[in-house]
């Protein structure tokens, strides 16, 4: 397959698998198969640009040209590529879950969610693959509005106030700050391609840069920077699969990966380096960085507890970007993907403990780990992935990181890095150690706890779960394919 | 032979069938005179706009009379386009009409209604087509006449005081616009607009014409609904018959446009308009102010139709705002603004007349739970409404893509800021409806009985509209292109 054939399909096959899934949403079990069958083609679709990209390929597609000079166009480099390649292969493992969660909660409206579902993968390949600004913009505004139903899906009072602030923060931040910073670009560069070093170099300096990038940093809504992460909490009303899947992965990495494509391509990190603006958004990101982790730590619900742990981790990439080094952009961008695949397994299991226990608080979950073991053993995987500890994948996004600050010679960076991992501790530990350790409600004070029934969620959800635990363990130990995937990004 | 004729046909098979359609009287027959008239009219404007794209402005003299003394037609990018808008909207209407018209127009008065409304096409497009002055203000009357008419039609009876009300500010407007024709013509002795445009720079300094430049700018102000002369729309477009309302909503206002556009930049000049009388300092506070306070009083209407008429006169502001920019990306976004407004405007008129047509009424407490009884008509709405934000992909947000970058242009960063807070407030005007619509649970008595939807007669035209506004959101070549000729015609170069 030509790669040109192979972008325009990772397009048109989640598009057309959203018009199957409509076609036969009478029939549940042809409907499910289309969505694995859609997630298989276009998983195998995005592998075949890989060996390409590794040799230094930069494929590119120009569709119709929508304003004047400036066309859709898609061009597929290091750093989309691993997005697509995080996005299209979660969205298999998340379609199994997804099968396994949505009927065992007998949930309505199934069609429509697997419908969004697509169409939000097609608007993430559009982003990883965009070529310029505008496409990515085209897109990000796809996803946000694809995703819409599915955060209301439940359609209750506080799915609509969950939606409200869901589109409110996502659109007012791309519209009025975000837009205004791709026009103003285009204004002084003309031009908004992605071009490595960027396209602002000599077009603007001094603290202009750093009023652009404020516009740009905290116009990517979906990064959540702090103070404009209310959203992705508010998301949390979602049904696990996607809050798995889209707020873990597709939306929150779209906001990141929409940061690093700013900061590398538009900006050009030397640019920044030398204009010094890049201190002030790697302050901010270090602050938003430990004030979620200590907002996490107050959360009593999981999913919230998980959704200020992602504010959290989405600061680390931000943080990659603003420290302006080649260490710190692999740093960032690996992170992406090491933190999908740890925070991915932790919402699986927060779906599984609902869907087996009925269990939505942290406090709850007293001596469950005995009735559940596989599950809370995967969040011990997934927990210790995220905090960056060896044998698992995280460490490697952290361990670039930390190189990126001693590089930019920000030494109080690496401190915050290492005080975040004990706060990621803190918070994400107590969950596993209090199901397999705590006492079960139903014991009396004093007991032993005595052998108790096994009662996992359905065999779907155990299965997803157990893969991206599973890629946790396999990321440790070889990132090195991501590793040179990454690469030409810093050198 | 005929194609030499285009422009006589462009508004005589209008203005003929119209005395007709109340000859034949019967609701049915008329009807289907009007579909074929204003799908000539289409065809016409279409052929006539090739023709301006290919070889250039024409020149048509009426009866074989020369300028000055008979009546040119005149038609080059900027009317072209217009009058494409104006045919298009036309017969995109018509045939949605039938069933419509037939819920909310008592029987007997179905010929009327129907001459009333070719009546009014002819005149929107006489405007548009014309080269002279005085012929501008006759069509420009026979179109305001035959909406009060139109207005006044509709079921409640407040639309009689409606249509009263735009009776009177439009009378006043009409007037001044005749007055303003008349200092002209006392000054120059001419009406051709190109005679006018030769004669008038050597008494740029005369009172006279600063007298005509104020009566003409406010005259059209008053029928642009040009914010503070704008009270007259909400009620007009609120109880006028849904037709009427997504008709007028889509192509009077875009008229009165035209109509600045040609007497500030053909007529009087750029020169003049910008250097002697400073008009931006008028027009761009004016379109900020329309563009915040209509945006934020649609917020608070809990009629629908009345929420995107304020919407409307918000609208009016983005396109004041390119002409007061005076550049030819400010022209380019006012002019392709136009079209883009009209497609999605009266798409959403269209989506808003089946729900009236279902529930007999616009409030927005009656759509509860709509998105499930109505999904077409409502997810057309919604995707109106996205254009209508500016989410990409639509032609909403081309207008403002361009707009904003006209503002950029001038380095004009607050006006930029206020069209992206302008999107922010239709955000909010336009998820109240989708909330109610699919959030809130259908009323228990109606749940019983399901609404079907709207009948494909009404259904077609208003997803025919919707997909314009997407498909030219996509592929901008044609309506970018032809608007950015108008702007450089505009401004005195090129056609």
């Amino acid at each position: 397959m030509n790669p040109q054939t192979a972008i325009l399909l990772s397009l048109g096959i989640p598009l057309s698998g959203a018009l199957l899934i409509a076609l036969f949403g009478r029939q549940p079990n042809l409907r499910e198969g289309v969505t694995l069958t859609t997630a298989a083609l276009l998983f195998g679709t995005v592998i075949t640009l890989v060996p390409g990209v590794m040799d230094g390929a930069r494929p590119t597609v120009t569709l119709i040209e929508m304003l004047p000079g400036l066309p859709l166009r898609f061009e597929v480099e290091p750093l989309g590529m691993m997005f697509a390649l995080v996005a299209s292969g979660l969205w298999i493992v998340n379609s199994i879950y997804s099968i396994g969660y949505m009927r065992a909660n007998k949930e309505a409206h199934q069609t429509r969610f697997y419908v969004c579902f697509a169409i939000a993968l097609a608007s993430t390949l559009g982003i990883a693959f965009a070529g310029n600004m505008l496409t990515l913009f085209v897109f990000y505004e796809a996803l946000t509005l694809s995703t819409y139903p599915l955060v209301t899906h439940k359609g209750d009072a506080a799915a609509k106030q969950g939606g409200r602030t869901y589109l409110g923060i996502l659109l007012f931040t791309s519209i009025g700050l975000q837009l205004l910073a791709i026009l103003w670009t285009w204004q002084v560069a003309g031009t908004l391609d992605f071009i490595p070093g960027g396209i602002l170099a000599g077009k603007v300096s001094g603290p202009v840069v750093g009023v652009l990038l404020l516009l740009y940093m905290y116009g990517i809504g979906k990064a959540a920077l702090m103070p404009f992460h209310r959203w992705l909490p508010a998301a949390m009303v979602a049904p696990t699969p996607v809050s798995a899947l889209l707020h873990a992965v597709a939306v929150v990495k779209a906001g990141v990966f929409t940061v690093m494509k700013v900061v590398v391509y538009i900006f050009g990190i030397d640019l920044l380096a030398e204009s010094g603006q890049n201190l002030w958004l790697m302050y901010l990101a270090a602050a938003s960085l430990l004030i979620a982790s200590l907002v996490a730590l107050t959360k009593d619900n999981l999913k919230a507890r998980l959704a200020y742990s992602t504010v959290s981790q989405l600061a680390y990439v931000v943080l990659g970007a603003a420290l302006a080094t080649s260490w710190g952009v692999i740093g960032g961008s690996m992170h992406i993907a090491m933190h999908a695949m740890g925070k991915i397994t932790l919402f699986f299991c927060a779906g599984a403990i609902y869907t087996a226990a009925h269990k939505t608080e942290v406090s709850e979950l007293s001596g469950l780990g005995r009735v559940m073991p596989f599950t809370f053993g995967a969040f011990l995987i997934g927990a210790l992935s995220i905090i960056g500890l060896p044998p698992f994948g995280g460490l490697w996004g952290k361990w670039y990181l930390a190189l990126g600050a001693l590089e930019a010679g920000q030494i109080a960076m690496v401190a915050v890095l290492m005080i975040s991992s004990l706060l990621n501790i803190a918070y994400l530990m107590p969950i596993p150690i209090k199901g397999f350790f705590g006492k079960s409600p139903d014991h009396t004070e004093g007991g032993n706890p005595g052998p108790v029934a096994i009662k996992e969620a359905p065999l779907p959800c155990l299965i997803a779960i157990g893969i991206t635990a599973f890629g946790c363990l396999v990321l440790f130990f070889f990132p090195d394919p991501l590793y040179r995937l990454l690469r030409p990004l810093g050198f | 032979m005929i194609a030499a004729h285009l422009p006589a046909l462009q508004i005589v098979v209008p203005l003929v069938s119209a005395p007709l359609c109340l000859l034949l009287r019967r609701g049915g027959l008329a009807w289907a005179l009007a579909l074929i008239a204003s799908w000539a009219a289409l065809a016409c404007a279409v052929l006539l706009l090739q023709q301006v794209i290919a070889t250039g402005p024409i020149s048509y003299h009426l009866g074989g009379w020369a300028p000055p003394w008979g009546i040119e037609y005149r038609i080059d990018a900027v009317n072209g386009f217009v009058l494409v808008i104006v045919a298009a909207i036309g017969a995109a209407v018509m045939p949605y009409a039938r069933e419509s018209v037939a819920r909310e127009v008592p029987e007997e008065q179905h010929a009327t209604f129907y001459t009333a409304l070719l009546l009014c096409l002819t005149g929107l497009l006489g405007v548009t087509i014309t080269g002279d002055a005085f012929n501008l203000f006759v069509f420009l009357e026979i179109s305001s006449l035959s909406s009060y008419v139109l207005i006044a039609l509709g079921r409640d009876r407040r639309a009689l005081t409606a249509a009263f009300q735009y009776l009177v500010m439009g009378t006043i407007g009409a007037t001044f616009i005749v007055i303003g024709v008349g200092l002209l013509y006392m000054v120059t002795g001419t009406l051709n607009m190109l005679d006018l445009a030769e004669r008038l720079p050597p008494m740029a300094e005369s009172r006279t014409v600063v007298a005509a430049f104020a009566f003409l700018t406010v005259g059209a102000g008053l029928k642009l609904a040009l914010f503070p002369l704008h009270f007259w729309l909400p009620n007009a477009y609120a109880y006028a018959p849904s037709v009427v309302t997504a008709f007028l909503a889509a192509t009077a206002t875009k008229v009165s446009v035209y109509i600045l556009l040609r007497f500030f930049f053909t007529v009087f000049g750029t020169t003049y308009s910008f250097e002697l009388v400073t008009l931006e300092n008028l027009l761009i506070p004016l379109g900020v102010i329309a563009i915040l306070v209509c945006s934020t009083v649609a917020i608070f209407q809990t009629n629908v139709k009345r929420m995107l008429a304020y919407s409307s006169i918000a609208q009016v502001g983005y396109m004041v705002l390119g002409i007061g920019f005076a550049s030819t990306a400010g022209l380019t976004a006012t002019i392709v603004h136009l079209f883009n407004h009209a497609m999605t405007k009266g798409g959403l008129f269209l989506a808003l007349g089946c729900v009236v047509l279902r529930l007999g009424s616009a409030q927005l407490e009656s759509l509860e739970g709509l998105g499930r009884r109505m999904p077409l008509t409502m997810f057309a709405f919604v995707l109106g409404g996205l254009s209508l934000i500016g989410v990409p992909l639509t032609v909403g947000f081309i207008s403002k893509w361009v707009l904003v970058q006209a503002a950029l242009e001038r380095g004009n960063w607050f006006v930029a800021a206020v069209i992206l807070l302008g999107s922010l407030l239709a955000i909010v005007y336009i998820w109240r409806v989708v909330e109610v619509a699919y959030f809130r649970p259908a009323p228990e008595g109606d749940a019983a009985a399901p609404i079907a939807e709207a009948p494909l007669s009404m259904l077609i035209p208003t997803w025919v509209l919707i997909g314009a506004t997407i498909y030219f959101g996509i592929d901008t070549s044609l309506t970018l292109g032809v608007a950015e000729r108008a702007a450089q015609h505009l401004l005195g170069g090129g056609a």
